[in-house]
């Protein structure tokens, strides 16, 4: 195997392994996504476990991002998307349109490519989708800031200016501002659509940290162009191409011993 | 530089520099001219603003600030009914046309997106924005004069409005097309509806942008005599509290005095330019320097 393989295959030990008791939090079943009439997924069916991180993999336009984004039907802010299957969350199928689609997002929260601080203070980001459930005290909501901040590694570097504009941050101290936003929620599974490839190795490094503790509360699917990665903080691994999934399977052995030619060849780099 | 580059490659002569002789001449040419032109409209602007300064300073006195604008053939007299009627003009049009103008500029970049509609509108308010500001006198002449019983300040601030709405309509649009979309699918993300989204964090993102729209909208139309002259016309006295039977303004009161037979009255009107000129001009710095200050944070 290439030293990408090998690679992989040491920094597996870094993330523990899947576990295989897991309940399943979201099933996927026979999903189609349009992109007017593209069809760019192909009849998914997929299961992500409680309190596991899956990666989503595979090249450019395979697919992996298109997945997400049904997670919390963030797609239908563009009338041309529609998908079409079943995403059980919970044992609900989130695309029914007797779902309110504003509460499915408080519960499913999502972290996006490039950090998207919103033009206020670092506090009142945070604030911003606490507020639009819950009606709390000034103290409480305090607390639940703090909590947040503390929760994405953040606090120590902002408590002293919580007041001033969340764009001041760094890159990397940005996309921790908005993991914060989101785990503020209280959500129940966390979407990140390749929360690193904006930021410095050092940055990562601390997102992978902080997603590894994450792991622990919340339920985390990743969509990553890098392997490696992948390999280190996932549990669970798809592999998808051309709007199709190849494979899924435990982290550990998508990279070892994958079933199918196709994953193998991706994943040490063959093609892709 | 030329020759700089040439000592440093003895053996490669620049040959190419003189492959097409006249390619230099046309780029010198194509500057100076150019720069001419460019000359001659700063000349032009100076020699204006220079006139004003010179005409309109020296018929500055305190008189023109505390009394009203004087009678056919008294003596002396101020413009301080006319600054104070064009404030209240003014301020009257920007309070009608803002939340209009930031309203419908919003359903263009927010809601209107790719619509038939929209475009439409879109259309139909760059129209708005080119239309003679007479014809929008006449308008709001028909629209509202008679039956109001007489001239009026509403007349005038209608009018006024309908001149600064496209303005502002355009420059919200432009401004709220600025905000990236990740930044509205991040809010969406969190369960903000589309309402606290666009509220909260599109008006927030392309705040300073906007108010700069409007502070432009008033510079414009603070200086708009058209559609005046039959809607708020113009007096020699102080305004009515219900603002009817006509408001002294800047503008039209320049149209009368600059043309009358009586020396003070001229030199009035040049006192009444240049108040205006100095007003937009600070009009405009402001909303520059709140462009500014928004791009340095």
């Amino acid at each position: 195997m290439t030293s990408i393989a090998v690679t992989a295959s040491r920094a597996i030990g870094n993330a523990p392994a899947a576990n295989p008791t897991a309940p399943v939090r979201i099933a996927v079943r026979n999903l189609d996504f349009f992109y007017g009439d593209f069809r760019s997924l192909k009849d998914i069916s997929l299961d992500f476990y409680d309190r596991q991180v899956t990666a989503l993999i595979g090249p450019s336009g395979c697919g992996k991002s298109t997945l997400l984004r049904t997670f919390n039907r963030i797609y239908s802010l563009y009338p041309e998307q529609r998908a079409k299957g079943e995403i059980l969350l919970d044992g609900q199928n989130v695309l029914s349109p007797s779902v309110d689609v504003n509460e499915l997002r408080a519960r499913v929260g999502m972290v996006f490519q490039k950090p998207t601080p919103f033009p206020m203070s670092i506090y009142d980001n945070i604030a911003f989708g606490i507020r639009l459930y819950e009606r709390l005290s000034r103290a409480e909501l305090d607390e639940r800031v703090e909590e947040a901040l503390r929760k994405a590694a953040l606090w120590d570097e902002v408590k002293d200016k919580l007041r001033q504009s969340g764009m001041g941050l760094s890159g990397g101290q940005q996309q921790r501002l908005c993991i914060a936003r989101t785990i503020a929620q209280n959500p129940e599974v966390i979407l990140l659509d390749e929360p690193t490839s904006a930021l410095d190795p050092i940055s990562t490094g601390k997102i992978e940290e902080l997603i590894e503790q994450l792991r622990t509360e919340f339920t985390i699917v990743i969509v990553t162009h890098n392997m490696q990665q992948a390999a280190r903080i996932s549990q669970f691994t798809a592999f998808m191409y051309l709007g199709e999934l190849v494979e899924f399977g435990p982290t550990g052995k998508m990279f070892m011993t994958p079933n199918k030619k196709q994953t193998q060849d991706y994943i040490t780099g063959r093609f892709g | 530089m030329n020759d700089i580059s040439r000592n440093a490659l003895p053996t490669q002569p620049l040959t190419w520099a003189r492959v097409r002789p006249g390619r230099r001449i046309a780029d010198r040419t194509l500057k100076v001219v150019c720069a001419l032109f460019t000359a001659l409209g700063a000349f032009v602007l100076g020699w204006i603003l220079l006139m004003l300064l010179y005409e309109g300073g020296s018929a500055l006195s305190l008189d023109v600030f505390t009394h009203v604008t004087p009678g056919p053939g008294t003596e002396g007299g101020g413009i301080a009914n006319a600054i104070v009627g064009s404030f209240i003009l003014t301020l009257l049009g920007i309070v009608v046309a803002t939340p209009v103008g930031v309203l419908a500029g919003t359903y263009l970049a927010e809601y209107g997106k790719g619509s038939k509609l929209a475009e439409v509108i879109r259309f139909v308010n760059d129209i708005l924005l080119a239309a003679p500001s007479i014809l929008i006198g006449l308008f709001v002449y028909t629209l509202m004069v008679p039956p109001l019983g007489g001239y009026s300040g509403w007349a005038g601030g209608v009018a006024l409005a309908i001149i600064a709405v496209p303005v502002i309509v355009r420059t919200t649009e432009d401004m709220l097309r600025l905000v990236p979309g990740s930044l509205r699918e991040a809010g969406a993300a969190l369960g903000a509806p589309m309402s606290t989204v666009i509220v909260h964090i599109s008006w927030r993102a392309a705040r300073a942008g906007m108010v700069t729209g409007i502070l432009l909208a008033t510079a414009r139309i603070a200086g708009e005599t058209a559609p005046l002259l039959f809607t708020a016309l113009n007096n020699n006295f102080w305004f009515r509290p219900d603002l009817m039977g006509g408001v002294s303004n800047l503008p039209v009161m320049i149209y009368q005095f600059a043309l009358a037979p009586y020396e003070n009255w001229r030199s009035l009107a040049w006192a009444g330019a240049l108040v205006i000129t100095l007003s937009i001009l600070a009009l405009s710095v402001v909303a520059r320097l709140l462009l500014k200050k928004d791009h340095a944070r």
